[in-house]
């Protein structure tokens, strides 16, 4: 370490890793881009009954299938309702099935690979091929599978995503509980006389805390598209309540006459999930120690 | 009475080469804060002893013998039981200071978990513990260190902050597995100073395993030697370095450098495989001195002067470093 460092660090070691960690974001303008439209998507969100000019079922007789214009500024759909309104209101649904889906795949898998990657054995052995056999299916289809047990809803949807993207999640916390078994800390620890759930809970998780973040970044955009293919299949988000996958089912029969009704919930889709796709992908770049500096 | 008697301790690795003989009816006892050497080349079993003890090895390892420590017998003990002496009563410094600290937590935490845990301290007085510990490793700055992550600290540093986890609790034993290895030697000879400091201070008896004579001969009591997992010679630290009586004892003591000594010697050959166990002494392939009788029988350990044991049938120094 230089001199400059340790006097630096010296000061503030948690505020200059911060730092550190911010220019190196800000290095990355495709990061801090899909950070700027990912944090603008949760806002409209959060605030679509405050910034939406209509509410999401009211209707227009006046201006069905209107152009954009003035008063509607993407026009409305066959029944007069503003679609700029309604994407707004659907980003509520994208969203919240997008964060608590990947939060329901965490809680579930996040423990099941710890146990298997820790403990090892039959356990191990037993998770990694289940595992391996629900890998084998891709998400999606699983994810229509169990909401089409479970019942068209948006909740039911979430849990199907949520429980569909488990498998990836296993696996993943499964690794980095087999690495960080291995550590040097964890053996002072055990020579320490620390029980196996102290090491989980302070040695294992921490560490593979980096990794989970980076993942969940990646899987909220899966499960994004995920709710608007299954609220398009009318597995999800019933009418008329909005979702970007219903309004997408919904422009079908128009798509000659207006086909724009399918092109702006698309371009909702694909803007949303890019953007967190490439805020992960920034994420994973700042974090990952063997990335240069 | 000894505070640790070890006692036909012997340990097996079950590989998919068939089993590995790390270790082979080790017997030893340890006193009340003595400092014991272990030393001997990579593979010996020096480590692998000593981690068997507190149970540290990995599934593949079957454990026999029996290690009596304050009336119970760890290699038996229950989970709960050793986890309530790992630490507390026996402490662990490994070889790797720069990788044996967790990254995510500030070293203040780390030693005062295992205040709080062994002892009950509040989280106060864990911390004022802490900073004391610090001081007493000679961490300048102890009161700031106590909040620098692992990153910020050097090796020596680290290895400082390992040694204070492991006196954190006032431990009847300290085990150093080749504490110094990975430091240069400015902070080797820092370190092993601490070592004394400590063993002075608390009445630690310490374990310093080692492939250094020159760190064996600073500090420690008395020596055991160790070669291809069994005992070779054991004797009183000045006894040993006066008269060694293993010709292995020997070979090491000549591959020490010392000013106009000339040429270092070298012992030649090399550890042998421990797949199976010879029935013959175990350097015999390596020796100068090893006849038919060696080379058909394990020599038994016999006491050659007070204290003094070593398993060879043609004991004594070596004719060249006495000349």
């Amino acid at each position: 370490m230089s001199f400059v460092d340790t006097s630096v660090a010296a000061i503030n070691p948690r505020a200059r890793r911060r730092r550190i960690l911010r220019r190196r974001f800000m290095r990355r303008p495709l990061a801090v881009a899909g950070f700027l439209v990912a944090i603008a998507f949760v806002l409209a969100a959060i605030l679509a009954p405050v910034i939406a000019p209509y509410s999401a079922g009211a209707t227009d007789f006046n201006a069905l299938l209107a152009h954009s214009s003035r008063h509607h500024l993407l026009g409305t759909d066959e029944l007069g309702r503003d679609v700029f309104s309604r994407i707004l209101w659907g980003a509520r649904a994208s969203i919240e099935a997008g964060v608590l889906a990947t939060l329901l795949a965490m809680a579930v898998a996040v423990p099941i690979g710890i146990v298997a990657g820790y403990y090892r054995g039959w356990v191990d052995a037993a998770i990694a091929r289940l595992t391996d056999v629900l890998l084998a299916f891709p998400f999606l289809i699983v994810a229509v599978g169990l909401a089409a047990i479970l019942g068209p809803s948006l909740t039911n949807a979430t849990i199907a995503l949520g429980i569909g993207a488990a498998p990836a999640l296993i696996r993943i916390a499964r690794g980095e509980a087999l690495a960080l078994r291995e550590e040097d800390y964890v053996r002072a620890a055990v020579a320490n006389g620390a029980s196996d759930l102290r090491i989980i809970a302070r040695h294992v998780l921490p560490n593979m805390l980096s990794t989970l973040i980076v993942q969940a970044t990646v899987a909220i955009p899966a499960a994004i598209i995920g709710e608007a293919v299954l609220s398009f299949l009318g597995l999800g988000v019933q009418p008329p309540t909005p979702s970007w996958g219903v309004m997408l089912s919904d422009a079908q029969s128009y798509l000659a006459q207006a086909p724009r009704l399918a092109i702006y919930p698309g371009i909702a889709i694909f803007l949303c999930s890019l953007s967190f796709n490439l805020l992960g992908d920034g994420l994973r770049d700042i974090l990952d120690p063997r990335t240069t500096r | 009475m000894s505070l640790l008697a070890v006692d036909g301790l012997s340990v097996r690795f079950d590989t998919d080469d068939g089993p590995v003989h790390a270790v082979d009816q080790l017997s030893f006892t340890l006193g009340e804060s003595e400092v014991l050497g272990v030393v001997g080349e990579s593979g010996c079993g020096k480590s692998v002893s000593f981690m068997s003890l507190l149970r540290l090895l990995p599934e593949t390892a079957t454990v026999e013998g029996s290690a009596t420590f304050d009336g119970i017998d760890l290699l038996r003990a229950s989970p709960a039981r050793l986890r309530a002496i790992r630490g507390r009563k026996i402490a662990f410094v490994f070889q790797e200071p720069m990788t044996s600290l967790n990254p995510a937590f500030k070293i203040g935490n780390q030693i005062g978990e295992v205040l709080r845990r062994h002892l009950d301290l509040s989280r106060r007085d864990a911390r004022r513990r802490t900073i004391e510990l610090l001081e007493l490793v000679r961490i300048p700055a102890p009161d700031q260190r106590v909040d620098e992550y692992p990153h910020q600290l050097s090796g020596g540093m680290r290895q400082r902050v390992m040694i204070a986890m492991a006196v954190a609790c006032d431990p009847k034993i300290l085990i150093a597995d080749e504490p110094t290895t990975a430091l240069d030697v400015t902070i080797q000879a820092g370190i092993l100073d601490l070592m004394r400091d400590i063993r002075e201070r608390l009445g630690t008896a310490i374990v310093l395993i080692t492939h250094n004579l020159g760190v064996v001969a600073d500090v420690a009591d008395r020596v055991l030697v160790m070669y291809a997992g069994r005992k070779v010679e054991e004797a009183p630290v000045h006894e040993l370095f006066a008269r060694p009586q293993h010709p292995y004892t020997n070979g090491l003591l000549g591959a020490v450098p010392r000013p106009g000594a000339g040429r270092l010697r070298e012992i030649p050959g090399r550890v042998p495989s421990l797949a199976e166990l010879p029935v013959a002494c175990a350097f015999a392939p390596r020796c100068p001195r090893a006849d038919q009788l060696s080379r058909s029988q394990v020599p038994d350990l016999r006491e050659v002067a007070p204290q003094h044991h070593v398993a060879c049938f043609h004991p004594g120094p070596d004719a060249e470093a006495a000349a």
